[in-house]
């Protein structure tokens, strides 16, 4: 028996999408408000983008339940509504973010020029123009303390998050415990804890070691938590390879499973600097600030980027308002730097 | 060989470690510790150096509304005349903190619900990603950006409540200051906060049991409906878990605080008038010419600050993994 | 497992020994006569695809009123697929697509413009695993789906009770109406699922597998409630053991995939299906040659 091939494919097709006819009813309902908001503010003497956006949100709302209740029913129109809120919930959520964004970039260039990286605010007044000048005694403050804070909380942090993946001793429920409890202690706290542990005591100065010492405060809970997680995710059957093969447990998480672990370790380490780049109060406290190029954590206060933009901000002039943008920019340009890095390692490890 | 009963007798399993392994373990094992020890030395210094002021307080510290320091000639406190309480500060953290809240939980709820469940694969991964940097941008950047940008638009709403529902006790104005009011400090807190508490909602809303979902799509249920019978129920205790973190974290912040906040030291439930504080930035204010005395009172506030915030960080961290997220 | 070659079938006459008397042994007199209530439900040319891959192929079925029909076959031949294309489950599974037609009443399910909440309203479904709400009490359960959908009753009560009823639960949990959905058993729940489902009143009945998870007692109170159940609805049941499906329907359709997009190879009465199969495949499978 010969079959006949049929000479139709058949093609899938997904018929519970939306419609370009339903499509066009919503662009319909959406320009439709569009016309109501901005009617009724015209006549109206409500002003401002609140008003705009609040009665464009009631017009379509509205109206989506109508259009909703008269064609399908109760139900769906108080879908219809619910979904106009939770919308509008992500819009609000959202619209911060790019604002800031937005305007950091905007206000922030103005102050920004090439000499900026190259000096530092010892000849120049925060409310000198903003091209005399410049924020790298910032820069290379930020930097040096945020790589000595490195330095400390990378290994406490690792280890502490070894301790909880591998070790699992009676220990774990109460350092899980103080990692979260840590990662809540206010930045000012850290500084007070510095200011009081060793400023007061001993050191009766500030410098940028201080300023690391509080910054590690901070940094550890962020390494430890994120470690953590990347440790969680290595397969139990690796570390029992590892043991089978004689190794010890040393071994083990030396040589397989931390290099398997590898770039979610180091995307911990970046979340980490990320985390403590723009903190201000602490610094404020306990490194001090300066205007010149200051090389030595371990001697005078050491200047940083947020002390930078805080100090340009407390003189209140035209001038130092830019410079605080300016540096905010600088500020905002690491931190999302630093993020990208993270994720794109993160991505490329399948996370 | 075989015991009364006539079963083989357990053997017991011993493994020595090896020299290297138990060096491993005291090292990690104080590693871990280095927390404990860290938070312990916290609460003891900041104790230690409070402690002569607490004790000359009592519990006055933290009900009591003055602050002022008189120094006699040979520079001690004049104790008649200098009281150290931090109650309006401490009002001026929770009610700030709250006003955070009260604005950030249910729009952070709202985008989860969107993020979780309407939004596009593609522009999920986009809008998580934005609201993560956002999670991670320098505080003095919001206290900026509040004080420049968002203050102004504010104040339009202030004006706003204050017109249409003045008559509420704390919508009410004496003095029509609307300028770095608690709302305003709010508002900005509310805009921290979203992040954290947006993703732990996300992260239980995403964990809501798929068999209920689909008996109450099953049961002819819209997307709403679905949400509102299966999700919320469930998720419901994870979202307060988030919300309180989000409250520790509004709590103790400073920077944004002070750049926003007209701190004036008395209690202010009018939150619209431009005048309050919290005890973070009350710290950073008073430090820059305080006197020794004056430095340890401030070192009692701190004190108070950190196991103020613990609490509420421990409470939160313990309902959100109870709930099935992952602690922060 | 007996062998349907041994009997003579003969669907007006009762045989004991095999699966075919199984089928008829319920009591009810299963007759082409039933189309008399016409047809429930009718699938036309069904195809089915999750991303590039192809599940289900040209599946033509039509399911008559007042009628069990049973969807048997080895697992992953896309049985589940199907019947989640009847109440159109099958497009939340991210890149599910489909094609073809499902008629209730006449009108396609998949018409643009249809609202699909009222679909499923009138197409219901009972999964593997009981999935009562645990928020909500035993009462609340079953008058979910009112909820859910906004529909008004005259006399909640007597709803609750019509449908604890049917479901063949009401003597057991009536003094305890408010306990909650999770203190029942295993058996209890898919019950009370059951009686959630028919609360709505739907007019088709699928059920994915409902015995799979349950102890064999259960199985058969619920066996039971489908044969009651199955006079005023249709249902349709996907189910794994071929007993069952001789047991509880009056047609049965094979499905089968042969590593491509699953087929169906043959439906019939059920009696003939596993007494005198048409296909060598199906007759290979119900002899338990494979499975």
């Amino acid at each position: 028996m010969t079959t006949v091939q049929s000479a139709v494919v058949v093609k899938p097709t997904r018929p519970w999408l939306a419609k370009p006819s339903q499509r066009l009813q919503s662009v319909g309902v959406f320009l439709l408000a569009l016309a109501i908001s901005y009617g009724v503010v015209a006549v109206t003497p409500m002003k401002g983008k609140l008003a705009y956006a609040a009665i464009f949100f009631i017009a379509f709302t509205a109206l989506d339940y109508l259009l909703s209740y008269f064609t399908l029913g109760k139900s769906a129109a108080k879908d219809v509504v619910a979904r106009g809120f939770i919308v509008s919930g992500m819009v609000i959520v959202t619209a911060p973010i790019l604002s800031i964004l937005v305007t950091v970039l905007l206000r922030g260039y103005k102050g920004i020029h090439a000499s900026m990286f190259t000096t530092d605010m010892r000849a120049s007044s925060m409310n000198d123009p903003v091209a005399s000048g410049g924020l790298m005694h910032a820069l290379i403050g930020t930097f040096l303390m945020v790589a000595i804070a490195l330095i400390i909380s990378v290994p406490l942090g690792i280890l502490t998050a070894l301790y909880l993946t591998e070790i699992r001793g009676r220990f774990t429920k109460p350092i899980a415990f103080l990692v979260q409890a840590m990662s809540g202690v206010p930045s000012i706290v850290a500084g007070l804890f510095i200011l009081s542990a060793l400023i007061y005591t001993v050191a009766h100065a500030y410098s940028g070691i201080m300023g690391s010492l509080a910054l590690s405060i901070l940094m550890i809970p962020t390494i430890a938590r994120t470690s953590e997680e990347v440790l969680l995710l290595i397969p139990p059957d690796l570390r029992e390879a590892g043991v089978a093969l004689g190794g010890t447990q040393w071994r083990t998480v030396a040589l397989v499973v931390v290099p398997a672990a590898r770039s979610g370790l180091v995307t911990a380490m970046i979340l980490g600097i990320a985390r403590v780049a723009g903190e201000t109060a602490p610094l404020l406290l306990v490194a001090g600030g300066s205007d010149q190029n200051n090389l030595n954590p371990f001697h005078g206060p050491m200047a940083s980027l947020p002390y930078y933009v805080w100090k340009a901000y407390s003189f209140g002039s035209i001038e130092s308002v830019r410079r605080a943008w300016a540096g905010i920019l600088v500020l905002l340009v690491i931190v999302l730097v630093l993020f990208t890095a993270a994720r794109f390692l993160s991505a490329r490890k399948g996370k | 060989m075989p015991s009364a009963t006539g079963l083989p007798q357990r053997r017991e399993l011993t493994t020595k470690p090896r020299f290297s392994d138990k060096v491993f373990r005291t090292v990690v094992t104080t590693g871990g510790l280095s927390s404990l020890l860290i938070l312990g030395l916290i609460f003891s210094f900041l104790a230690y150096q409070g402690f002569s002021i607490l004790k000359m307080e009592g519990f006055h510290f933290i009900t009591g509304s003055n602050w002022q320091v008189v120094l006699d000639e040979a520079g001690n406190i004049d104790k008649a005349n200098t009281a150290f309480g931090i109650a309006p500060m401490l009002i001026g953290t929770i009610l700030c903190a709250l006003i955070a809240l009260v604005v950030a939980v249910p729009v952070s709820v709202l985008a989860a619900l969107y993020l979780t469940f309407y939004a596009p694969p593609a522009l999920k991964r986009f809008l998580v990603s934005i609201i993560d940097l956002m999670a991670a941008f320098p505080s003095i950047l919001f206290g900026l950006w509040g004080f420049f940008i968002l203050m102004p638009s504010v104040e339009y709403w202030a004006k706003l409540l204050h017109k249409y529902l003045g008559w509420i006790p704390f919508f009410k104005m004496e003095v029509p200051v609307f300028t770095r009011s608690p709302f305003i400090a709010g508002v900005v807190l509310a805009i921290m906060v979203i992040p954290i508490v947006t993703s732990i909602s996300r992260e239980v809303f995403a964990q809501t049991p798929l068999d209920r979902v689909q008996a109450a799509y099953a049961l002819g249920a819209s997307r709403w409906a679905m949400i509102r019978a299966v999700v919320i129920p469930y998720g419901r205790s994870g979202v307060v878990g988030g919300a309180m973190l989000g409250l520790g974290r509004a709590m103790g912040e400073t920077v944004a605080v002070y750049t926003v906040l007209n701190i004036v030291y008395q209690v202010n439930w009018h939150i619209l008038v431009g005048a309050g504080g919290n005890v973070a930035s009350m710290i950073l204010l008073k430090f820059g010419e305080a006197g020794a005395q004056e430095v340890k009172a401030l070192m009692g506030a701190g004190l108070v600050l950190f196991l103020l915030t613990l609490l509420v960080n421990s409470i939160a961290n313990a309902i959100v993994l109870r709930s099935g997220g992952k602690g922060r | 497992m007996t062998n349907p070659e041994e009997s003579e079938k003969d669907m007006d006459t009762v045989t004991p020994s095999s699966l075919a008397s199984v089928a008829s042994g319920t009591g009810k007199k299963r007759s082409p006569g039933t189309e008399a209530l016409g047809v429930g439900l009718e699938a036309r040319g069904i195809h089915a695809w999750f991303e590039q891959k192809h599940v289900l192929s040209d599946i033509s079925l039509d399911f008559w009123s007042g009628t069990v029909t049973a969807l048997i076959g080895p697992s992953g031949c896309g049985k589940s697929t199907f019947i989640r294309t009847l109440n159109r489950m099958h497009e939340f599974i991210p890149g599910a697509a489909m094609a073809g037609q499902v008629l209730l009443d006449g009108k396609d399910i998949y018409e643009s413009g249809t609202d699909v909440t009222k679909i499923r309203l009138k197409v219901g479904m009972v999964f593997q695993k009981p999935n009562p709400f645990p928020s909500m009490t035993i009462a609340e359960n079953v008058l979910a789906g009112l909820k859910l959908a906004q529909l008004k009753v005259e006399n909640k009560d007597d709803l609750l009770e019509e449908c604890l009823e049917r479901a063949g639960l009401w003597s057991e949990v009536k003094d305890r109406l408010s306990a909650y959905g999770g203190s029942l058993s295993g058996g209890q729940q898919q019950r009370l699922c059951i009686a959630r489902s028919l609360a709505v009143r739907p007019q088709v009945l699928l059920m994915d597998e409902p015995c799979s998870a349950l102890d064999p007692g259960s199985t058969l109170r619920i066996e039971e409630t489908i044969s009651q159940l199955s006079s005023t609805m249709t249902i349709i049941i996907v189910t794994h053991n071929m007993q069952q499906a001789a047991r509880v329907s009056d047609y049965t359709a094979f499905f089968l995939s042969d590593g491509g997009p699953g087929q169906m190879v043959e439906v019939g009465p059920t009696g003939e299906i596993f007494s005198r199969p048409k296909d060598k495949r199906t007759e290979n499978y119900v002899t338990g040659r494979f499975g």
